[in-house]
């Protein structure tokens, strides 16, 4: 009867825990989201309409494993790379966007 | 008055040295401490206790339980009301106040209970058919109908006094269920050494067993409650109910306080939201029964079997001389056996044409007559139980049997619901006739009946198994001890779904109690071609009650399935969401009430303001100076003053809520240049400039004045509304695109206060306000900006215009605001200097013709707004490529017109909808008005607005429609540059 399901080992970091690579493990509400983190943005200076246009309005909305952008707004206001399951949730590794700025 | 009582003289979890005194409707009523309030009432003979919903038809208590579909009050007075309590699982406590719900003028006689004559408008799909089908019209005709019969009891109208709280908390072991499977889980969980914490929605702790009438069963119970209670790791919450199950093991629980009556003014919260973690969780939530269908199965009188027992055993209730059970399973045996055992003549309706010999034998020994193979086909009574009329299966054939009281068993629900919340669909398991949990995630175990377990013994040992299981899964394998055991064998349990007695002519058969659901509802919803079970419930109403149809679910999918020829699994269940019990709004909320739950932010000049007639407006987050005393006495009023001392002498106002951003570094410079879509690189050192921002979908994100101190230094401003967003904005732009850049921002917002000193004598105040400063328009032009020391710190001077004034902004440490505020109306005094607060400023820059909050609203483009003529073409912008899409281009595009009213008596209103001389008035017009103030310079109403065409209709006559009012407003069309067109102020 107690079948188990893919669902992660227990205790791992879901989306109501965000590890914030500079400032540790914190609540989500302490975060803002801001999409998919594998658009490429054009480069300053570069790219067409259609280019632009793909970047702004076209997105993927993926089921499964996903790397989006989240701000740590209440906190060191990093910006950073998650990698969260959109079926369930669970967070994996993040890394600031900007390792250059990091202090 | 005294009551007869309808209570046994002994045995039952209630404490008769301790009777409570309570009210129902304004009647005292008396019970025990350890009752509920359903109980009480039972104990004191009252059966009748609402009406239902649609029907208004009489009802009594159905269940003993979180489950009870009729038995519903509000409870409480004042801002304390609580609506829909079900009377079952409210403790009572001396002083409740208790009012009967959907009733009038009173339970006993109840006049709407004409409903049931216009039973045929109340059929499924009734409100659809009403408000959207053909018939849409006549809804004016039904609302106060509906309305009155509608009322599920009244929310209050007052603030609730009470205090809510929240709490997180963190365990190994969650058990869910305080029943036989639940205690031997936690205590084994607790044994091998987990922290464990038991939830029980009850009051006490026990589960079914409360509600058995074995001593050995009781023995058992007290026994590992006493040893939980001694253990250290081991967290009992009762009162307690888990609401739902989230992402991550969280668990949302509620826990009431309201029967200890608690006092907000100690600190005493009436509920408390824990948000618990756990790194296991074990479902022990047990199961709920069935109830049959036949007609009039909604009499009070008639209740679930275990129903029965549980006021039988636990509330010592004593029910009259004659009880029926009728069922198609083991379990209701028992409750005829303790029937038997108080007293009274039992009669036993069993479904099935053989039942198991030692069943046989008990219930022969206790005197209960039984008939197999026999169906209730209907019961006979009005406001209570007379008789049943059965039906033999095999031959049809009729008896009557009188009774005072029916228990009906039609089997169990396994309770699934918290399991489902995280989207585990349950499974339809035949052996049951019911659904079961679908699998379990990792960490989670479910225990005892959610299993479909039945038999104490069985559901002890499977417990402690998976109680060491859930704990070794957390990490803790201790043998401190073993589960007591239960001594004796289980009971039988053996079930049979048999095909349900259909209504007939004798009256309704309900499905749904509360939402009076009954099986022609689901026969004429199949009818009309209904085949998802997720339509059938919202098309009939079907589990959409207070009670979420925990009684009604399965019998209403049987029906369906059985109506389509179809096996249930394949018919399907609905969803199940949280929560699992009504919860009050107050508990959701918690301490985010009044300034928790939305913070104000005030400016660094607040104190002075309030202190020196200022009337405040909320602007988002900020407590805004919205107009002055000295002015009058009313922002209509007062406005008007304040405008016309900035246009003819001199005023002074707070803009310290302008949001503020340092830029610093060697790119900073270039950053600049990309976000906004003007060129920023060249700017001299000592000088500001104004600057559009636009989002990478070429819409306006905000505009606002750079000003730039060295080299490397700017000083950004930005729109108050706008702040938080443009700060996040060019973070992410410097973190993620441009990292190469050399800037770091920093927001400065709260470190500077900021103000304006504006109008024609603005020079000549801050001469005199700083003498060893020059402020000559040679040494500080328009746009110019420097930094000067005032009281030894630092003071931003930057010559800039929102009226169209001759200006400066003035930004010190936000410390040193009111000093300075102070020093310039002094300074000023000889030149009529005076403050004016945001209304005044708004109505100000729309005379100037500057766009501001409402005009750049995420839609309107840099063209849309006239200001198209700043785009850059020498360089790149944020947004810059998409300017260039076709529907942006169309010159057809709402854009920026100012607006004068023609009428000497009429006003323009915000929002009011443009419509050209010669339009029709319908439909949403070519424009509407965005902003609108009385011009004290042109002595009329003007406007700025959105108009299709913008400028290429100026001179055009318009109407402004603005339907709320019924106002139409004759109206021009011009440059919304209202004053100084040539800005000839602005350089004075
Ligand atoms: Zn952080």
């Amino acid at each position: 009867m107690n079948t188990v399901l893919a669902f992660g080992p227990i205790g791992s970091n879901s989306m109501l825990r965000i590890n914030c690579p500079h400032c540790g493990e914190r609540d989500y509400t302490e975060f803002r989201y801001a999409g998919d983190a594998n658009k490429a943005r054009p480069a300053h200076g570069t790219g067409d309409l259609k280019t632009w246009h793909d970047y702004v309005f076209i997105f993927d909305n993926p089921k499964g494993p996903h790397r989006e952008y989240w701000q740590h707004v209440f906190g060191c206001r990093q910006w950073l790379i998650l990698e969260r399951n959109t079926a369930t949730n669970i967070t994996g590794a993040s890394q600031l966007t900007d390792t250059s700025r990091a202090s | 008055m005294t009551r007869k009582s309808h209570r046994l003289p002994v045995g039952g979890h209630i404490d008769r040295s301790q009777p409570v005194s309570f009210s129902l409707d304004g009647r005292t009523y008396s019970g025990f401490a350890g009752d509920s309030l359903a109980s009480a009432l039972l104990g004191q003979g009252v059966q009748l206790v609402g009406r239902s919903f649609k029907y208004h038809r009489p009802r009594g208590f159905l269940a003993a339980g979180v489950e009870e579909p009729n038995g519903l009050f509000t409870v409480g007075q004042g801002g304390r009301v609580t609506p829909n309590l079900a009377g079952t699982s409210t403790a009572l406590y001396p002083g409740l106040e208790a009012r009967c719900q959907n009733a009038w003028p009173s339970v006993d006689f109840d006049l709407m209970a004409i409903n049931s004559w216009a039973a045929p408008l109340l059929t499924a799909g009734f409100y659809y058919k009403t408000f959207m089908g053909p018939l849409r019209g006549s809804w004016m005709f039904y609302e106060p109908f509906i309305r009155r019969a509608a009322g599920l009891g009244q929310a209050a109208n007052q603030a609730d006094p009470d205090r809510y709280e929240r709490r997180h908390a963190y365990t190994d072991v969650a058990v869910i269920g305080s029943g036989a499977a639940g205690l031997a889980a936690a205590l084994s969980a607790a044994q091998a050494g987990a922290r464990v914490m038991l939830i029980e929605q009850d009051w006490l702790l026990g589960g079914g067993l409360l509600s058995s009438s074995d001593s050995g069963e009781e023995q058992w119970r007290r026994q590992v409650i006493g040893q939980l209670q001694t253990l250290p790791n081991v967290e009992l919450l009762t009162n307690t109910t888990a609401l739902g199950l989230y992402d991550g093991n969280t668990l949302a629980l509620v826990e009431k306080h309201d029967h200890e009556r608690p006092d907000p003014q100690r600190g005493q919260a009436r509920e408390v939201v824990i948000t618990l973690h756990a790194k296991s969780i074990i479902f022990a939530t047990g199961a709920i029964e069935r109830p049959l269908v036949f007609a009039n199965n909604d009499r009070p009188g008639v209740m679930l079997a275990s129903a029965i027992g549980t006021y039988v055993n636990r509330y010592a209730v004593s029910f009259g001389e004659r009880a029926l059970i009728a069922c198609n399973n083991d379990s209701a045996h028992r409750v005829a056996l303790d029937l038997a055992a108080t007293g009274l003549k039992v009669t036993l309706a069993e479904q099935r044409l053989e039942l198991n010999p030692k069943s046989t034998e008990l219930l022969k020994k206790a005197g209960v007559a039984v008939l197999t193979g026999t169906q209730v086909a209907y019961v006979l009574g009005q406001k209570s139980l007379t008789s049943a009329r059965l039906r033999r299966i095999t031959d049809n054939t009729e008896l009557t049997v009188e009774c005072d009281v029916l228990g009906m068993s039609g089997g169990w629900n396994p309770v699934v619901h918290l399991t489902s919340h995280t989207g585990i669909k349950p499974n339809y398991s035949p052996e049951l006739d019911a659904f079961v949990p679908g699998g379990y995630a990792s960490g989670h175990f479910g225990v005892g009946l959610i299993n479909g377990t039945f038999g104490l013994r069985a559901a002890i040992s499977e417990a402690a198994g998976i109680g060491r299981k859930a704990a070794m899964a957390t990490g803790h394998s201790a043998s401190n001890g073993a589960v007591p055991t239960l001594e004796g064998t289980d009971h039988s349990y053996s079930f049979e779904a048999l095909p349900q007695a259909v209504a007939g002519k004798h009256g309704k058969a309900f499905l749904d109690f509360q939402n009076d659901v009954t099986t022609k509802d689901v026969d004429q919803a199949h009818d009309e071609g209904y085949v998802s079970v997720e339509h059938l419930k919202r098309y009939t109403t079907l589990g959409m009650g207070t009670d979420q149809g925990k009684t009604s679910n399965i019998n209403a999918i049987s029906r369906m399935a059985h109506l389509r020829d179809l096996e249930i699994p394949v018919a399907g269940t609905t969803t199940f969401r949280p929560p699992y019990t009504p919860v009050s709004l107050g508990a959701l909320v918690g301490r985010h009430v009044k300034h928790h739950f939305r913070p104000i932010r005030r400016s660094p000049l607040h104190d002075w303001h309030a202190a020196n007639g200022g009337a405040f407006i909320e602007a988002g987050p900020w407590l805004r100076a919205w107009y002055y005393q000295w002015a009058g006495n009313s922002a209509e009023a007062a406005y008007l003053e304040e405008m016309k001392l900035v246009r003819s002498a001199v005023g002074l106002s707070d803009v310290s809520t302008l949001g503020k951003i340092d830029v610093q570094g060697p790119d900073a410079a270039e950053f600049l240049n990309r976000v906004y879509v003007n060129g920023f690189a060249k700017l001299p050192v000592g000088k500001a400039r104004y600057g559009v921002m636009l989002n990478d979908d070429a819409t306006v994100l905000d505009d606002g004045t750079t000003a730039r101190f060295s080299d490397t230094q700017f000083f950004m401003t930005t729109t108050t509304a706008q702040a938080a967003e443009v700060m996040s904005r060019l973070e992410f732009l410097l973190q993620t695109a441009w990292p190469d850049l050399k800037v770091n921002i920093t927001s400065l917002t709260d470190q500077w206060a900021g103000m304006c000193v504006a109008g024609p004598k603005a020079r000549a105040v801050l001469e005199a306000a700083l003498p060893v400063t020059d402020v000559s328009d040679a040494a500080l032009p328009h746009m110019g900006v420097r930094e000067v020391s005032f009281n030894g710190v630092a003071l931003r001077i930057l010559r800039l215009s929102f009226s169209g004034e001759l200006a400066y902004e003035l930004y010190v440490p936000a410390d040193c605001g009111i000093a300075l505020w102070e020093h310039l109306l002094r300074a000023g005094q000889s030149f009529g200097i005076r403050p004016y607060g945001l209304e005044a400023l708004a109505s100000l820059r729309i005379e100037k013709g500057h766009a501001a909050g409402l005009e750049l609203d995420h839609r309107t483009t840099l063209d849309d707004l006239g200001l198209g003529k700043m785009a850059s073409k020498e360089k790149d912008f944020v947004g810059r490529e998409l300017r260039l899409r076709d529907g942006l281009q169309d010159s057809n595009r709402w854009s920026l017109v100012g607006i004068e009213c023609l009428e000497p008596n009429a006003r323009l209103r915000g929002g009011a909808i443009l419509f050209a001389a010669s339009d029709e008035l319908k439909g949403h017009g070519r424009g509407y008005i965005t902003s609108v103030t009385w011009s004290v310079e042109l002595n009329k109403y003007i406007a700025l607005g959105l108009y299709h065409g913008g400028l290429r209709h100026v001179g055009e006559e318009i109407i402004c429609a603005f339907p709320l009012k019924q106002e139409t407003v004759r109206a021009r069309i011009v440059s919304p540059i209202f004053i100084d067109a040539s800005g000839a102020r602005l350089h004075a």
